[in-house]
């Protein structure tokens, strides 16, 4: 099985990779822009049955650093 | 003085500590390995290097912090042995939980390097003893990851508690409230971006990081 691990700067934490990509976006002309927030989306492919418990614990053991970061997870349909 | 350095693929300020302490102390620290999983017995001291640990995957200091050394590392700063984090070292400590807040990428979005004037907020601790309070000292930078952040109660805590060791004069990373370098609540562990070791003689073109060193000796030999 496969899940996805969305990694994303809690509200209110500053995000200046996210503020020069909104700088970027409105110099090459995008107007309506509003706020950009950049995050990392991680694939992980699971041994089939891996809980959900055990990829949380993943997600606060080592991929978000809870401080500054939420995360989301997202099962994928086994292909 | 027993001291360790600890060594993670990508460190590279290592050897630089590794002379600061050898020259202050008189004693060659022990060069310890990530995937070691012992301190060196009667380890007394022990320093996370500068540097860019595990090439800075997934955050600074965010592998680095799982390593299996770390878990003894833990272990030795509970037992109140000084820890010292430069620069990615601090991100490490931040990583693994012994100082609170994390350091994400500079505001400015660039790599600073150069000299900047530090204040030193709090003399009492056993790193700051040589240093008077308030006191304007320069010491550089090399990071790209510094800017300290922490919730405002968090932030409250470090500056009611004293645990504010040194804050930036000028603007550098970002930082809330300009902080550069944080104690743990013991006040055993440090963690700090600028560098020390790399102005421990006239040579270096400063010596405002030497009294760090000969702070910690004083404090750990006695």
């Amino acid at each position: 099985m496969k899940a996805r691990v969305f990694v994303t700067l809690k509200p209110g934490v500053l995000d200046p990779q996210g503020k020069a990509i909104h700088h970027a976006l409105e110099g090459l002309g995008f107007s309506g822009v509003n706020d950009v927030r950049a995050g990392k989306l991680i694939e992980l492919d699971l041994a089939d049955g891996t809980e959900d418990g055990a990829i949380e614990d993943m997600c606060r053991k080592l991929l978000a650093n809870t401080v500054i970061e939420n995360f989301r997870i997202e099962r994928l349909e086994d292909a | 003085m027993n001291s360790a350095v600890i060594v993670f693929p990508g460190s590279n300020c290592d050897r630089d500590v590794a002379v600061a302490l050898e020259q202050v102390t008189g004693r060659k620290p022990a060069m310890v390995w990530h995937r070691d999983t012992e301190l060196p017995a009667g380890t007394d001291f022990i320093a996370l290097p500068g540097g860019f640990s595990y090439g800075d995957y997934l955050r600074s200091g965010a592998m680095a912090a799982r390593s299996p050394i770390m878990r003894a590392v833990i272990d030795a700063a509970g037992r109140g042995v000084p820890v010292i984090g430069i620069c990615n070292g601090f991100q490490v400590l931040t990583e693994t939980g012994l100082l609170p807040g994390a350091l994400m990428r500079n505001a400015g979005l660039s790599f600073v390097c150069r000299p900047v004037r530090l204040k030193v907020e709090n003399s009492q601790s056993l790193f700051t003893s040589q240093y008077d309070s308030g006191e304007q000292i320069s010491i550089p930078v090399a990071h790209h990851d510094g800017n300290y952040q922490a919730d405002p109660e968090t932030l409250d805590r470090l500056e009611g508690q004293g645990r504010v060791a040194f804050r930036y004069l000028e603007e550098v990373n970002g930082s809330a409230r300009r902080i550069a370098g944080i104690l743990n609540d013991a006040g055993n562990v440090l963690g700090l971006m600028p560098h020390p070791e790399r102005v421990i003689e006239a040579a270096h073109g400063g010596t405002d990081g030497r009294r760090l060193f000969e702070g910690l000796l004083e404090t750990v030999a006695a």
